[in-house]
């Protein structure tokens, strides 16, 4: 019967086509507009590494101003201090953790087609690719003696693996990074976290970096940062040293904590430590200490902003308000066939098998209005990409999840669109229906 | 074959009733041909609707083919009238989009049936009205007369028990209702009872019987025999 209703439904559009183009559109338009809209909360939101997200945790100590916390209410630094880094990195009682911050370098191409170019990098230690699960294309991360003994290694991307090797395997092969050569242990594959969890700080929706180096070199180098750094109080000394002495906040932490005993373990760590710090004159706050696993880290950042979360929702009473229209549209174009329903009554066919059937017609009228509704969200995510440029690129795609939630929404909003011109349309008297045809 | 006893039909509104049928009784007997006449407003559709389950009736006891119809829900009275009735009606009732075939098609989709065996059946019900030819027409394509012949197959098509046919020929000019009344005379003969609405008096007494409604009552009762020994009488005397 499935087949026949289909074919029911496809003559029934055909018979008006007008009410039901418009029909089509107006759920075609509020589809549009909210999955615009979702498609961005959706990607903001979404859990970039489910299978470990609550593994991994994001560490804040609360080292800032006494007269005022780092944001209200009460929020520890979402990052930390260069002296708190390398003593965690000592001290702190996790199988894997890492400090890491963003540089900047200018890479230099030993051949003579590619010229130097400027490259994005991040120093961290080298538990980082096995934390994050960072897919390798070739080769491996470095290991902690490699971080120890400030080899100078790294890891590149594929896209400047490209750039750089055409895509060869490099691994063995050295590439001059910020004037100095650096041996190469590993090429990532494609590896783009979205929102890049690791360092909301700096941009949750920027590209992942260009190359990685150990973090040690930082110091040793006194490598350039690129990213966000905050400071309460001035640097008691002069020159790069003092800046990493100082109480300023500028590298990101995380910890591998797979159990609740580590994670207890560990945030007991923090304290103890920022108990001895205060001894020393620091930690001039209460203790406040924590540690964030990636969604509830990605929600303590705002990720998802409360902007978006407006629009979004306001785009959804939109969808509501065409599903309204088509409410209103559907009671027409049903009322025009009370004739053939009340027939269909009299030779046989049950309310519930009418019901059925003219459910599927709104099934399929919501079917159309989603795929419409496709591509105007694909219009949609066009215009915001213009509008905000490279910061959202990686927001406004359509995946197949969000392909598939688009028409299911078409389809259930055209499903609950239908229900009360259905049941109207099957609840009418066949008899009157009959003599007045 | 069907069996009414003391059915009542009121419509209410708020303000007022009305006794579409008083204790309304008769019975039909398996291969008759009933004609059931009367003025407007007498009640012979509100029975039609009653009689082919299309309106539920507020008391007295209906009986179709054996079942007590009183206590049928939506689904069991569907079915039964899917099973055992045709209908037949004033303006053909074919659905406008649907070819000839399909429109015949429509009541043997709500059985379990499978293709073949609805093919068999609409090509024979369509060669039965004189239009297996047609098949692919819609029914704009045809004229009144072959439309009313469509809603014949399709009431047909499904074998019923009885056919409920209400103003058959009232759209029709006089010869196109000729070959309409025929054709039932024919599907009768055949076996099939026939429950017909007409005004027109020619086409009830060519009936076996008729009934005249009145008032929401069966009022009169005439047998085709009765009127034929009436009529011999009359021509001996003379």
């Amino acid at each position: 019967m499935f087949g026949y209703y289909l074919r029911l439904a496809m003559l029934s559009i055909k018979r008006n086509p007008i009410l039901s183009a418009l029909m089509v559109a107006a759920i075609a338009v509020g589809i549009g507009a909210s999955m615009t809209t979702i498609t961005v909360n959706y990607a903001m939101g979404s859990n970039p590494i489910p299978h470990k997200s609550e593994q991994l945790f994001a560490v804040q100590l609360d080292t800032w101003d006494p007269n005022q916390p780092f944001r209200e209410p009460d929020t520890p630094p979402d990052q930390v201090t260069y002296l708190d880094a390398t003593a965690l990195m000592k001290m702190a009682p996790a199988a894997k953790q890492t400090a890491m911050t963003k540089t900047f370098q200018v890479i230099e191409p030993q051949g003579e087609d590619v010229i130097p170019f400027d490259a994005l990098g991040r120093a961290a230690f080298g538990d980082f690719f096995s934390m994050f699960d960072t897919p390798f294309l070739y080769g491996n991360g470095w290991d902690r003696d490699s971080d120890d003994s400030l080899a100078m290694v790294t890891v590149l991307s594929k896209e400047t693996n490209e750039k750089v090797f055409g895509g060869e395997n490099s691994v063995g092969k050295f590439i001059r990074i910020g004037g100095k050569d650096y041996r190469v242990v590993g090429v990532l594959d494609d590896w783009n976290p979205i929102p890049k969890f690791y360092d909301v700080t700096n941009g949750p929706f920027n590209d992942s970096e260009d190359f990685y180096i150990p973090f040690n070199l930082v110091a040793s180098l006194e490598l350039p940062r690129s990213g966000n750094t905050n400071c309460w109080k001035p640097s008691n000394e002069d020159g790069y040293q003092g800046f990493l002495n100082s109480e300023c906040v500028w590298i990101q932490f995380w910890a591998e904590l797979p159990t609740e005993s580590e994670q207890e373990e560990y945030l007991n760590f923090l304290n103890s430590y920022a108990t001895q710090q205060k001894e020393l004159g620091r930690f001039p706050r209460p203790l406040n200490n924590r540690i964030n696993n990636v969604m509830q880290w990605m929600d303590q950042q705002g990720v998802v902003q409360d902007g978006a979360k407006v629009v979004m929702w306001l785009s959804i009473m939109f969808l509501l308000v065409c599903l309204l229209n088509t409410i209103g549209l559907l009671l027409t174009k049903f009322t025009t066939k009370s004739g053939e329903i009340g027939l269909r009554r009299a030779l046989g066919a049950s309310k519930s098998t009418l019901f059925v059937q003219h459910l599927i017609e709104a099934g399929i009228i919501g079917l159309m209005g989603g795929l419409l509704g496709l591509f105007l969200a694909m219009g949609g995510l066009q215009g915001i990409a213009m509008l905000f440029g490279n910061d959202v690129k990686d927001l406004v795609s359509l995946d197949t999840t969000m392909v598939a939630t688009a028409i299911g929404l078409a389809i259930v909003s055209a499903l609950l669109a239908g229900l009360y011109p259905t049941w109207r349309a099957c609840s009418i008297q066949p008899a009157v229906q009959l003599k007045t045809q | 074959m069907l069996k009414m006893n003391n059915i009542k039909k009121v419509f209410r509104t708020e303000v007022v009733e009305t006794h579409a049928l008083r204790d309304f009784s008769l019975n039909v007997d398996e291969g008759e041909f009933v004609a059931v006449t009367g003025p407007s407003g007498s009640g012979k559709t509100t029975f039609l609707n009653i009689a082919g389950l299309l309106e539920t009736f507020t008391g007295g006891e209906y009986f179709l083919d054996g079942v007590d119809v009183k206590g049928l829900n939506d689904n069991q009275r569907s079915k039964l009238r899917n099973e055992k009735i045709g209908f037949i009606f004033q303006s053909f009732n074919l659905i406008p989009d649907l070819n000839l075939f399909d429109n015949v098609d429509v009541p043997l989709r709500y059985r379990a049936m499978n293709a073949k065996e609805r093919k068999e059946r609409i090509e024979n019900a369509l060669e039965t009205v004189g239009l297996a030819n047609r098949m692919k027409h819609i029914p704009s394509q045809l004229s009144g007369g072959q439309q009313q012949r469509v809603a014949i197959a399709r009431a047909l098509a499904g074998s019923p028990r009885f056919l409920l046919a209400d103003e058959p020929t009232g759209n029709l000019d006089s010869e196109m209702a000729e070959s309409v009344m025929s054709l039932l005379e024919d599907i009768n003969q055949k076996g099939t009872t026939i429950i017909m609405v007409t005004h027109d008096p020619k086409l009830a007494l060519r009936t076996p019987r008729s009934i005249a409604v009145k008032d929401g009552l069966v009022s009169e009762v005439v047998r085709k025999e009765a009127v034929s020994e009436a009529n011999e009488n009359v021509a001996a005397f003379a």
